[in-house]
């Protein structure tokens, strides 16, 4: 909210410099952005009299107009349709500076010695108004600073509100916190009634009083409608962000930004009495003052005449009723509407104006009279007209606000706190906020004003203690609690000990949003859904994400196409999905690597990421996760190449996979290069508990090589297994050190050479022991699958 | 006699011009072998007159000695030499790029996390963790915000069509351990949060940490403190000027921002939103069965990106989801 300082200071002047005062409301709790100056300097824009007004000799549509600036006559050619003799209007003297930093000079135009020039509003930066010059009050001194005139020496505090502060939505709410906060007095100006001319008046009925239980209207007729809004009043609602409109229709917002109450005034001679207030049918319509066309909800509070809704209550009044520049008669409204009933329609509606913003915070139930006869007053002096009586429509008293009475213990505050505030330091606070307190006993009574809608219960006072104290004031302290040796250990396996095994191994960790693309996530899973969701903010981002996959391949994408030769990246996150078995949600860690195992090296050939690559950063991360028992098993996963892929498993059940992107999918995705992807879901990690020690052979170990000739087909994992199987216990490591096809092994066949190392714990190894176990081998690689050594 | 002195010299001549070790081994066994010239005398040693035999026995073996001796001194000058050689042909360029993978490294949000929790583990705090969908429940109604409240217009909040949200902040992980745990309580919770606002200030994704701790007697006092010693830990200064402003949240009573002054490079410093906080409200407790007369405790929450920004220097938030390898090396 926008809010004038010279404004705020007729209600609640604290003496001291804007900045200070900001500090306190800040402080206060009521925040202030901004201090912005109201306008531009103008050095040398004064009023000006037009004295006479001659045609340009040479241009049909400039005139050469004499303007009188209290002490001398200058000839200036002008443009503006409405420079005539007479007129006072903002005159920028030679040398002077317009909202833009344009310095006007002396100039010629068309023939004609211009000497300075005459302002429309927007060249003085006041409005986007350039129709013609700014016409000025006729009583404006000739030759006063405008800046003097239109009080620019004052600044525009731009306070950040929180929702519970409906109060403080209007120059008197800030100016009241101002002064609570300040300990200073109000000087709230008094308005009093304007009595009743006329009879006239429109009938109310309110058939929804809980959602209005108060409803005040007066008629004015009468009114000029060539009146126009005076500068003083424009320029406040400038100050304010709000646009003028019609004189009516800125008394009403002039109100409103005043005293917090919401007004509306309809054209008199457009309404069909009486005006009932109630909910809309399921079928009506109205269109507004924004010209939309509303089908309304059920049930949302309207105001109505015999035509039906002509007004969406608190939010916006319709286009049928609406003033205009014929208007001679008026009804203005003030009524009270329940927030509860409000919230969240003016969103729904896409209809956030200011009225709807005040009412859905709460306004002063009380004040629908005052803002009656505040508006009647200016309408009087601007427009003229003849009032009818203001009338008050209240439902029964049951329906209306009972002041709520909070029970204050004065020691729950220092509790809260942490620090004591004298008891009649708390008492002058609660006062000084408006509230009233009865101390005489050991709990106090609060009875809180109706236009605070944010204080329900003791921690709410304590608040409004603790604020006007300061926070500042408040100590800081360490707490106690119980030192307790730590209930849950970060594990061996948390995100920390992921992220740092995954950057040893080269790999750098991204963070890729939730939401992706969903022709993206259908490349990755083409036949399962993903969860959308209801609002997305775009497209691209507009379905849950079911692996990390998609979001890893397009940053992949996007380094790849900045030149970067070799990619790793990891991600941790949460993935969704809704299956068979309904909605999961649960951690994955991913990972990525293409191009270059390891940039260019002067020693190393560049080599281009394979599959084992991959497989041996699986390998390292499983052990790190404390998956002892995972294995890696030849299997298809969607998305990925059918030759070069492996599921991980842990004792039959799928963890993850791993394996080279599909071309297909890679191709539809634009990256040329061969890229390789696991996932793994990380919820599934075993903790094993502390690893338990197996004994050491102080003996002599035997190495023992055989090379095995195996169908292509065989898996080496098989005959490793059999090989494991067969040698039996004595085995301490194998390894298959050469896979080698070509000359000498028949096609189709491949040979797998394989590095037996035996090892007793308690003795030295005979040849005959050894001799014996290879020979199992060999006959089981024989047997199991068709191994013959190779000659 | 003369003979032996004779032989010891044109050894000693001999193995000073030995060029390398095998002239050297084979002067050793010329002399010193089985066969070697000094062991030859000694095997004559029996044809001298016994009376004679101490003396001459004596002249051999002092002779045997002077050999051993020389031998020996060459072969360490000789290994001297080969491993001056040896050494010499060895050196390399130890300024050439080593071999290998270069690591790679923590996103640098996940490092303001682990440093976040690493102060707070410190002071006795757990983390815990929640769901990313979450029902209106958690996210909203039990932390006192019901469903037409205006505190919901400050969540710009991402539905599911079942009316499932992403939640909109890390507090409902309050919720969910309070569900599960009874006071005392201390813990963070650090997480994605998402919010329905995308420009050039505000990510549909971000992420928060949740802070609770509740026992008994905890007052404001407890909350100010520890998130100045927290504060002044995590920028490590111990001068941050730090302010605390009364402000609104739903789920606490009272509720304050917290604000932080940097020296900007240019010297101008203004103060900068970093921390939302407060006491839990009553409501919150009653609603997860904890006695607001009996407990109390303080709740904060604050954005990981900004706390990224301002420790690491970085001005636009959209380079954290980009993800450009550049920009993660810098943290790495």
């Amino acid at each position: 909210m926008k809010i004038s300082e010279r404004w705020l200071r007729e209600w609640t002047d604290p003496g001291d410099d804007v900045e200070a005062i900001a500090e306190t409301l800040t402080l206060g709790g009521l925040e202030v952005d901004a201090v912005n100056p109201a306008g531009p300097r103008l050095d040398g824009v004064v009023v000006g009299a037009i004295q006479a007004v001659t045609p340009h000799h040479d241009a049909d549509h400039l005139r050469v107009c004499t303007v009188f600036d209290g002490s001398a006559s200058y000839q200036v050619v002008c443009g503006a349709p409405n420079a005539r003799a007479s007129l006072k209007t903002a005159f920028a003297r030679p040398g002077a500076v317009l909202a833009d930093g344009q310095t006007i000079a002396h100039s010629r135009i068309r023939g004609v010695d211009s000497h300075g020039m005459l302002c429309s509003s927007a060249e003085l930066g006041l409005s986007d108004d350039a129709a013609g010059i700014i016409e000025l009050p006729v009583n404006a001194r000739v030759g006063l600073a405008l800046t003097e005139l239109l009080e620019l020496d004052d600044t525009v505090l731009e306070v950040n509100l929180t929702p519970n502060r409906g109060d403080c939505f209007s120059v008197i709410g800030v100016a009241r916190d101002l002064a609570a906060l300040r300990g200073l007095a109000m000087k709230a100006p008094v308005f009093a009634a304007v009595p009743a001319q006329s009879d006239r008046r429109v009938q109310i009925e309110i058939a929804d009083t809980s959602a209005c239980p108060t409803y005040a209207g007066r008629v004015i007729t009468g009114i000029d409608p060539a009146a126009v809004t005076p500068l003083w009043m424009r320029e406040r609602l400038r100050r304010a962000g709000v646009r003028s409109i019609h004189p009516v229709v800125d008394i009403t917002h002039y109100v409103m930004l005043e005293l917090g109450q919401p007004m509306h005034a309809f054209d008199l001679d457009k309404l069909s009495a009486p005006i009932v207030v109630r909910g809309a049918h399921a079928d009506e319509r109205i269109v507004l003052l924004d010209d939309r066309d509303l089908q309304l909800a059920a049930g949302s509070l309207v105001i109505t005449d015999q035509s039906g809704p002509i007004a969406l209550a608190g939010i916006m009044g319709g286009a049928a009723t609406a003033v205009s520049s014929n208007t001679r008669n008026i009804f203005f409204e003030s009524a009270f509407f329940e927030p509860v009933r409000l919230a969240g329609v003016a969103r729904r509606c896409h209809l956030q104006t200011d009225a709807s913003q005040r009412f859905e915070r709460g306004v002063d139930p009380t004040q629908q009279s005052r803002a009656i006869e505040r508006a009647t007053r200016l309408l009087l002096d601007i427009c003229g007209g003849v009032p009818g009586p203001c009338e008050l429509t209240q439902a029964d008293a049951a329906s209306v606000r009972n002041p709520i009475r909070i029970a204050l213990r004065p020691a729950a505050v220092g509790r809260l706190l942490g620090f004591e505030v004298e008891p009649v330091r708390m008492a002058e606070i609660l006062r000084g906020l408006e509230l009233a307190v009865d101390s005489t006993g050991p709990i106090w009574q609060v009875s809180v004003p109706a236009f605070r809608f944010d204080l329900t219960m003791e921690a709410d006072l304590i608040e409004e203690v603790a604020r006007v104290v300061g926070y500042a004031a408040i100590p800081l302290r360490l707490p106690l609690a119980a030192s307790r040796p730590a209930a849950t250990l970060p594990g061996p396996h948390t995100a920390g000990t992921v992220r740092s095994a995954l950057s040893a191994r080269g790999y750098f960790e991204a963070i890729t949003y939730s939401f992706i693309d969903p022709a993206l996530a259908q490349m990755f899973a083409p036949d399962q859904a993903s969860v959308p969701l209801a609002n997305p903010i775009s497209q691209e981002m507009s379905v849950l994400r079911r692996s990390l996959w998609p979001g890893l391949v397009a940053v992949a994408r996007h380094n790849l196409n900045r030149q970067t030769e070799g990619v790793r990246l990891f991600e941790l996150g949460m993935v969704f999905q809704n299956d068979a078995n309904g909605f999961v949600q649960f951690d994955r860690i991913a990972g990525l690597r293409c191009g270059t195992v390891a940039g260019q090296h002067w020693a190393e050939p560049a080599r281009e990421t394979d599959f084992y690559d991959i497989k041996q950063d699986v390998e390292a991360l499983l052990r790190t996760l404390g998956k002892v028992d995972a294995t890696l098993v030849p299997g298809r996963q969607e998305a990925l190449h059918p030759g070069q892929c492996a599921l991980i498993t842990v004792d039959g059940v799928v963890i993850g996979s791993v394996g080279a992107v599909h071309p297909a999918v890679a191709r539809a995705i634009g990256i040329s290069k061969p890229l390789f992807l696991f996932e793994i879901s990380s919820g599934d990690t075993d903790d094993h508990g502390a690893a338990q020690f197996q004994p050491i052979s102080k003996f002599p170990a035997v190495r023992r090589d055989l090379a095995v000739v195996v169908a292509d087909a065989v898996a080496a994992a098989d005959c490793l297994a059999v090989a494991r199987d067969a040698a039996g216990p004595l085995l301490r490591d194998l390894q298959l050190f050469d896979v080698y096809r070509g000359q000498g092994i028949d096609s189709g066949k491949k040979s797998l050479a394989l590095g037996l190392i035996f090892q007793a714990l308690s003795s030295t190894l005979t040849d005959d022991e050894v001799d014996q176990a290879v020979k199992r081998v060999t006959v089981l690689l024989r047997e199991r699958v068709g191994g013959t050594l190779r000659e | 006699m003369n003979d032996i002195d004779d032989l010891v010299a044109a050894a000693s001549a001999a193995i000073t011009a030995a060029a390398d070790l095998s002239a050297l081994d084979h002067l050793r066994v010329h002399y010193l072998g089985k066969k070697g010239h000094i062991t030859a005398l000694l095997k004559q040693l029996g044809a001298l007159a016994p009376e004679l035999r101490p003396a001459a026995g004596q002249a051999i073996n002092d002779a045997k000695q002077t050999v051993s001796t020389a031998l020996d001194a060459r072969r360490g000058v000789l290994d001297d030499e080969h491993l001056e050689h040896r050494l010499n042909a060895e050196r390399i360029d130890v300024t050439l790029p080593g071999r290998g993978t270069a690591p790679g490294g923590a996103h640098p949000i996940s490092r303001v996390i682990e440093r976040i929790e690493a102060i707070f583990r410190h002071a006795g705090f757990d983390v815990a963790h929640g769901p990313e969908v979450e029902d209106d429940y958690h996210n909203f109604e039990a932390l006192n915000i019901p469903a037409h409240h205006p505190a919901r217009a400050m969540h710009d909040t991402f539905y599911l069509t079942d009316g499932r949200l992403l939640r909109t902040h890390t507090s409902p992980v309050q919720i969910r351990v309070l569900e599960h745990s009874s006071p005392p309580v201390r813990i963070i919770a650090p997480g994605r949060v998402y919010r329905c606002d995308y420009d050039q200030t505000h990510s549909p994704m971000f992420h928060q940490v949740e802070g609770l701790f509740i026992d008994e007697r905890v007052s404001m006092a407890d909350l100010k403190g520890t998130l100045d010693a927290f504060l002044k830990e995590f920028f490590g200064r111990e001068d941050l000027k730090i302010r605390y402003r009364p402000s609104y949240f739903p789920f606490t009573e009272p509720s304050m921002e917290v604000d932080i002054k940097l020296e900007s490079q240019h010297g101008i410093s203004h103060w900068l939103e970093v921390m939302g906080c407060g006491m839990v409200h009553p409501n919150v407790l009653t609603n997860v069965g904890v006695d607001p007369e009996r407990y109390s405790g303080f709740a904060f929450g604050l954005g990981v990106e900004r706390l990224a920004m301002l420790r690491h220097g970085i001005s636009d938030l959209r380079l954290f989801f980009e993800n450009d390898i550049q920009f993660l090396r810098q943290f790495a």
